[in-house]
């Protein structure tokens, strides 16, 4: 136990699990004692799965060196997928929890499915070119979904892509209507299970991180000749994130869509994207706890400053420049060392103290 | 420089801490918002940023206009609050849940179908009485039985187009464009298209773009032209009509261009010259000559405000706030109610009440949520929308 203590990795990820749950926890309470307004009721399940979202999307471009610029497409299959079999399984799965949860996996599973088929082209692909492909990915996808009708009649589910082939019978209701979304969606997502899935999602990437394969992937990502040279299937590894990126967001965007109670496929733009992506960058490549902290803060940030009206768009900008200035700066990294540097010592001394 | 950065950030901080602490003081004093004692608190979400900000921003004028009138009336009192949701269904929910923190007793928005769908359905369970100026989707007022509209649907838009083109004889070939991923283009086309069918309506050629490549229309256009079209109905929103009327011109390309409510606003798209829509057909429930008394004096107060000519979402907007004092007058609201009482009042109100207001004369409301009223066209002279007959 103590070897695993002084384990630096294992202490660092403690930290990451700790101050997920101890938000969780803070926000949990808070809610059921009704301290919490409508507002920051309304985004809790939002940054649970823009955590999920960023974090996934960090292992693909911090940890395994893809830029990645289709996220929102992911999502987007999640989100749709979630939506039909939450209202297909309506009346069959008594339980909304177990309802909501089959949702999310069923659309990880297809995400993680299409992830797999778009990656066997693509992550034949390097860098740039990576990034086009998973551009034009995500532009696919919320052109297809926004042309997809889906809907259930007496005689049962019917999908098209086309109106004119998709009359609905005697009973029949639409559940995805086209360009018109998904509306009347059951609210079925819940905090809990956002917590749930963040904490999935890090206890997934960490452990993938911390691994073999991590390593293999790391070694990928900083030396691909290297890697290949020591007997590292590069695409098979890449390949592995790339899967593991996509069913996690799938699983996310599924959690989303039962968020609200009407989603379009426009949702799922190229903006989503680099709205994911803009998390991950603040927070820091490769850095976990820097994509849940900044995922968060950068979620509710527009909205806290909604009081300053039209200012806030300008103003969340400004932000994010500063940000990304000071981030960078020697000197603040200088400092943001020292500091940390004298915590922790203050750490070991006491350590020492209550060993001794 | 490190100074002064520095003083940047801790301003920032400053901002944001004020935002973060006080968002329920400050949201109540909105513009408009004069949060006298005994006020009953209307909210409002629509996209007063982004691309669809020309119909946000015109039916916040309009609100805002017939609030301060009904204030300075005295009795009833009205504090409204508008939350920008930028045309977005995620920001919408967000939008709504300000408002609830303000202490919204009605919702009298959100401006478009999308944002409407999320609004409406939290408004259903929060039972908050809701009605909106211009979200024309069918799908908005299924959400429950306190979902209201003041405008047309999308159906009965495109029925009406088809049934007015008919009538009149407007034109033997008929074009049609409009936008497959936008919620309420592609729902007045499909009524329209089946409409046109049972009229026995010509329609010759038929272009769609989505909001992803709407940057260039040139092609529909020309499709259009080729297809040798006499008349081409275009159910979609003014800043895409004006690319497709500028491009029209330069090929000297001139058929009856026929619109919807959406095509309202053409005159005013940035960088549009309005000399280009001198003759678009639209049909909407309101123009800005008409010679009644009432539009008369909100036009010109209006123009006051925002040196704009007001168009239907104006005017509607305008409508809903009077439409619900009516109702609040009439039911005996009062600003110390819940928002769940007050709501039971004006759904009462509104399914029993009959309401003239700029957009309509004898506007009645089914339980649905569904408003009656007659459509009328209005063709683009002089810059300005005029009445047809």
């Amino acid at each position: 136990m103590k070897k695993l203590l002084k384990n630096k990795t294992v202490l660092a990820n403690a930290r990451i699990y700790l101050l997920v749950t101890l938000g969780f926890v803070v926000m949990f309470f808070m809610n059921n004692a009704g301290m919490l307004s409508s507002s920051w009721k309304g985004y809790l399940v939002p940054i649970c799965v823009y955590i999920s979202l960023a974090v996934s999307l960090n292992l693909l471009v911090g940890i395994c060196g893809e830029l990645s610029l289709g996220h929102a497409g992911f999502m987007g299959i999640g989100a749709f997928t979630g939506i039909v079999i939450a209202a297909l399984l309506k009346g069959k799965v008594e339980s909304d929890f177990l309802r909501l949860l089959i949702a999310m996996v069923g659309g990880g599973i297809l995400s993680g499915i299409l992830g797999f088929l778009i990656g066997i082209p693509v992550l034949r692909l390097r860098g740039d070119y990576l990034a086009i492909v998973t551009l034009a990915f995500g532009e696919i996808m919320k052109n297809i979904i926004g042309n997809l009708y889906a809907g259930t009649d007496n005689n049962g589910f019917h999908m098209a892509v086309t109106t004119t082939k998709m009359a609905l019978g005697d009973g029949g209701k639409y559940i995805i209507n086209g360009p018109m979304g998904a509306t009347g969606v059951q609210k079925l997502a819940t905090f809990p299970m956002g917590f749930l899935l963040v904490l999935f999602t890090l206890f997934v990437v960490l452990n993938l991180v911390n691994s073999k394969e991590g390593r293999a992937i790391k070694a990928v990502r900083d030396n691909r000749i290297a890697a290949e040279s020591v007997g590292i299937n590069v695409t098979a590894f890449r390949m592995k994130a790339f899967v593991v990126s996509a069913v996690l967001a799938g699983m996310a965007g599924a959690l989303f869509g039962l968020n609200y109670s009407s989603i379009t496929a426009s949702k799922f733009n190229f903006n989503t994207s680099i709205n994911i992506l803009v998390f991950v960058v603040m927070g820091g490549m490769g850095n976990i706890l820097g994509s849940v902290i900044s995922a968060t803060v950068l979620y509710v940030l527009p909205e806290a400053m909604r009081s300053l009206e039209d200012y806030r768009l300008i103003l969340y900008a400004v932000v994010l420049i500063l940000v990304m200035l000071f981030t960078w700066s020697p000197k603040v990294k200088e400092k943001v060392a020292i500091v940390s540097d004298k915590f922790s010592r203050m750490f070991k001394k006491k350590e020492v103290e209550t060993n001794g | 420089m490190k100074k002064f950065i520095a003083l940047m950030l801790a301003m920032l901080m400053v901002m944001g801490l004020m935002a973060g602490c006080s968002s329920s003081e400050t949201a109540a004093e909105a513009p408009a918002a004069e949060s006298a004692a005994g006020a009953i608190k209307l909210g409002m979400c629509g996209p007063l940023t982004g691309g669809a900000a020309v119909y946000g921003t015109a039916v916040q004028a309009g609100m805002e206009i017939a609030v301060e009138e009904i204030n300075a009336k005295g009795g009833l009192q009205f504090a409204l609050n508008c939350q920008d949701d930028e045309h977005d269904t995620e920001k919408a929910a967000n939008a709504y849940n300000a408002l609830k923190d303000w202490g919204m007793q009605i919702m009298a928005g959100p401006v478009t179908t999308a944002p409407s769908n999320v609004v409406a359905g939290e408004c259903a369970n929060d039972q908050i009485f809701m009605l909106t100026p211009s979200a024309s989707g069918v799908s908005v007022i299924e959400y429950g039985d306190n979902i209201f509209q003041i405008c047309f649907t999308d159906p009965n838009q495109g029925v009406a187009s088809a049934d007015y083109m008919a009538s009149r004889e407007l034109g033997t070939t008929i074009g049609v464009i409009y936008d497959s991923s936008d919620v309420y283009s592609a729902g007045i086309y499909e009524k329209f298209a089946a409409q046109a069918e049972a009229n026995g309506l010509n329609i010759a050629c038929v272009e769609a773009f989505t909001a992803d490549n709407k940057a260039d229309l040139t092609t529909q256009v020309t499709k259009c032209k080729d297809a040798g079209c006499d008349l081409v109905f275009l159910p979609f929103y003014a800043t895409e009509a004006a690319q497709v009327l500028t491009y029209a011109n330069t090929i000297d390309y001139s058929p009856i261009f026929f619109g919807c409510d959406g095509l309202d606003g053409v005159l005013t798209v940035e960088g549009f010259d309005p000399a280009l829509a001198e003759g678009v057909m639209l049909l909407t429930p309101f123009s800005a000559d008409s010679s009644d008394v009432a539009t008369q004096m909100f036009v010109a107060k209006y123009q006051d405000k925002t040196g704009i000519v007001p168009n239907q979402f104006a005017a509607d907007a305008y409508d809903v706030i009077y439409a619900i004092a009516q109702a609040c007058e009439k039911g005996g609201v009062t600003a110390d109610m819940s928002a769940s009482e007050i709501n039971a009042i004006m759904v009462e109100q509104f399914t029993s009440m009959t309401f003239d207001g700029l957009t309509g004369k004898g506007m009645t409301w089914a339980a649905t949520g569904e408003v009656s009223k007659s459509p009328m066209a209005v063709v683009i002279e002089n810059g300005t929308y005029v009445g047809v007959e």
